[in-house]
């Protein structure tokens, strides 16, 4: 299919210490792609060695069909936003946005002409004649993020370019970075350890996990069918429940646990112990005893969040957490319920 | 926050107190002792009051009038004090020759005189008949001279009293300041050229390699000038180890010339100085975000450009400091110069310790030494105002 980033088989170690293992990825030309995963993970060297800071131990990196390997950094045509954004601070925001148009020689009208439009696009026009020190932070993380798009590279990369700001202006620059993505078609990789960030920005998700990628998805597959108990457990909150499958044919499975046969999704093979990942959301309280899915509990605990419920559920040995909406009742603590759900809801997964 | 007591304005005061009585003892007295030294004249006018009042009446041509004679005559009998007699002497033979013997003389026919309005100094001694001797007399007794002053630029004053240059004959010290200057320049320029990647180099390391690069360059700071100055003695010298180096590796045939001229001046210096640009350059650069130089890359910039625009730019402020106080403490080199330059490599302070140490001519001494900082205090005054300049980061 031709792959615009393909990663083949790329290991990185420090020392005695493996960052990247063996590692396969494939990005198209256009797609917006998060790196997910805990602190550690590789994340961070996956991307520098695609910007040309790190060389794989083994393998090979390639754009658009050539490998890139061993092109070094100002060669390869990928704006990059860092962190903590990375602007001259002896340059004007005009020239910050200038400085990769005058690296590629263009025309001095020219640059003054695209600079212009770039900074209009992010509203930044006013501001083009302050130096960085005068700006807010999220003037300068639009002024990198200008700097890194001016000159129309082919690869846009982001280290978790909006960990530096405040929840507000974090969430209104995601969206602003989303739309440019849209306008524009950029082909975008993402480091963020910011789960909602990473679902509600990305094309797919790329999940990391000790150098490996566990699972690599749209955000609906990851956080719907998660393959791994790792993925089930690192994005959003869910229960897991052990069983032993029972019956199992296509993409069903029954599953026993405790005295309960539940039927879920799930390829798996029949006499086998599995885990099942099952949304806290996902779970519907009733008081009347459903045909299927239905475990009998007991509310164990009730928190109050505001505009939700979190509920505590004990059935026998088993503890649930479950969400319940404001709208659908109150469950006072001692209260004997059915916890029930679809069996589309719940994953098995190989433990 | 309540206004400061009384008490508490004396304790503050009472802190400052140490630091103020230091600087003025040891830094506005001798630099204002320095000062009076080379404008101050005054060597005869004590011993000549009445004369120096008189001496307004006089047009310059001629024999002055009777009554500066008398005057001099009641000065010259009144004089008490020998050695302040002396230095008046001292003064005026050194502006005409034959002072000497004629005041000797003079004085002695003055205290034995009866009636000093009739006494005729002509007849004392003939020299008196001569215009030229009473003409250094008027010259001498004004209090304050830029006679020094002029003469460290080697300008004069001729006998109408306009500034003329000295004659090419005894004419040095221009040569001399002027030789300074290439000499410091010259320290400053390699020293920016060596110190800059060191000190770039020093900011990228880390741990034990860093601390190794400083130490390498705080060493000669800890050791005594003499002492590194001799151990350049040692490697310069003929059958020094470069020499003997070069010569092992068959570079070169016979010994290269490396002492007693102005490269070894210049790489002695350099060695000295070295630390005074590292360490300014350095401390600029650790404060250089790490990221800049990737960025500037994945911006496009190869390593040359992103040096020449972001890099160089940043460190520029520690390299202006670096070069000023290079500079501003080369052109007041002494002991290097005077140990591995040749006749034609010293440098102004020679002249200066010349003539305070040689001939106690503190006049001159303090005139050099102030063209020495008013040189100094203009590089400073330009630098404020270059580092002040929106081009530079910091200055805002
Ligand atoms: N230059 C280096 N030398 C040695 N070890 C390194 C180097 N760079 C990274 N590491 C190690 O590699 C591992 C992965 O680092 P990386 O920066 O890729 O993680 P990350 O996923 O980006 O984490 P975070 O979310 O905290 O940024 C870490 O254990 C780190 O200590
Ligand atoms: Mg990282």
């Amino acid at each position: 299919m031709g792959a615009f980033i393909a990663f083949k088989n790329v290991t990185k170690k420090f020392g005695a210490l493996t960052v990247v293992d063996n590692l396969d990825l494939e990005i198209a030309k256009g797609e917006f792609v998060s790196l997910l995963g805990p602190s550690g993970s590789g994340k961070t060297t996956l991307l520098m060695m695609l910007a040309g800071f790190e060389r794989p131990t083994s393998g090979e990196i390639f754009l658009d069909g050539k490998p890139i390997t061993h092109l070094p950094p100002h060669r390869r045509q990928m704006g990059m936003v860092f962190q903590n954004y990375a602007l001259f601070p002896h340059m004007t925001v005009a020239e910050n946005v200038a400085f990769p148009l005058e690296m590629q020689r263009v025309p001095r009208a020219e640059i003054v002409r695209r600079v212009e439009r770039a900074l209009d696009m992010v509203r930044l026009g006013a501001l083009k004649d302050r130096k960085p020190s005068q700006l807010s932070g999220g003037q300068q993380q639009r002024v990198a993020l200008t700097r890194a798009l001016v000159f129309e590279p082919d690869v846009i990369l982001m280290d978790e370019p909006l960990g530096a700001l405040d929840k507000q202006l974090r969430e209104h620059m995601q969206l602003e970075i989303r739309d440019l993505h849209r306008r524009l078609g950029l082909t975008i990789v993402f480091v963020t350890h910011d789960q909602s960030e990473a679902l509600t920005m990305s094309d797919r998700i790329a999940v990391f996990n000790a150098g490996k990628i566990e699972q690599i998805d749209t955000p609906q597959m990851v956080y719907d069918r998660p393959r791994t108990r790792f993925v089930a457990e690192f994005i959003g909150e869910t229960n897991l429940v052990a069983g032993k499958v029972v019956d199992a044919g296509g993409e069903r499975a029954v599953v026993r646990v405790g005295d309960a046969a539940l039927s879920v999704c799930g390829n798996v093979q029949p006499g086998r112990d599995v885990s099942l990942s099952l949304r806290p959301e996902r779970i519907r309280l009733g008081s009347t005893p459903a045909a299927a899915n239905a475990l009998p509990v007991t509310v164990a605990d009730c928190i109050y969040h505001g505009d939700h419920m979190r509920l505590v559920l004990k059935s026998g040995s088993l503890e649930l957490v479950a969400r319940a909406e404001r709208l659908a009742g109150d469950w006072p603590v001692g209260t004997e319920a059915v916890a029930s759900f679809d069996p589309q809801d719940c994953t098995v997964l190989a433990s | 926050m309540s206004r400061p007591s009384i008490r508490d304005r004396a304790w503050a005061a009472a802190l400052v107190a140490p630091l103020v009585l230091f600087l003025v003892l040891f830094f506005v007295w001798p630099l204002w002792t320095m000062v009076t030294a080379s404008v101050v004249d005054d060597a005869v006018t004590k011993v000549l009051p009445r004369t120096a009042a008189a001496m307004a009446q006089w047009d310059g041509n001629d024999l002055p009038p009777p009554a500066v004679q008398t005057a001099f005559a009641e000065d010259l009998r009144s004089a008490e004090d020998q050695q302040a007699l002396g230095e008046a002497v001292r003064r005026l033979n050194s502006a005409v020759s034959g002072f000497r013997t004629l005041l000797s003389r003079t004085v002695t026919a003055a205290r034995e005189a009866a009636d000093l309005a009739s006494l005729d100094l002509a007849a004392i001694d003939r020299r008196w008949s001569d215009p030229r001797f009473w003409r250094a007399i008027r010259d001498a007794v004004p209090p304050y001279t830029d006679r020094n002053l002029l003469a460290a630029l080697d300008l004069k004053r001729d006998a109408s009293g306009n500034i003329t240059a000295e004659d090419p004959g005894t004419a040095a010290n221009r040569v001399i300041m002027l030789r300074t200057f290439v000499i410091a320049g010259t320290v400053t320029l390699v020293c920016a050229l060596i110190g800059l990647p060191y000190a770039m180099l020093a900011a990228s390391a880390s741990g034990l390699v860093r601390a190794l690069l400083l130490l390498a360059v705080l060493l000669p700071l800890w050791t005594s000038l003499l002492v590194r100055t001799a151990a350049w003695f040692i490697l310069l010298q003929q059958e020094g180890l470069i020499n003997d180096a070069l010569m092992a590796i068959g570079l070169i045939d016979g010994p290269l010339p490396l002492i007693f001229n102005r490269l070894g001046v210049i790489i002695a210096m350099t060695h000295v100085l070295l630390p005074f640009m590292v360490l300014p350059i350095y401390s600029v650069l650790i404060a250089v975000p790490r990221n800049l130089m990737p960025a500037a890359a994945s911006l496009g910039a190869g390593p040359l450009r992103a040096f020449w625009r972001v890099l160089l730019p940043l460190a520029m402020p520690g390299l202006m400091s670096g070069c000023l106080l290079v500079f501003m403490v080369a052109i007041g080199y002494y002991i290097t110069p005077a140990l591995v330059g040749g006749a034609n490599d010293q440098m102004i302070s020679s002249v200066i310790a010349f003539y305070a140490l040689g001939t106690a001519n503190w006049g001159m001494a303090g005139a050099l030494g102030l063209i020495l900082l008013a040189v100094t205090l203009l590089l400073y005054v330009v630098y404020g105002r270059l580092s002040r300049s929106p081009q530079l980061p910091g200055g805002a």
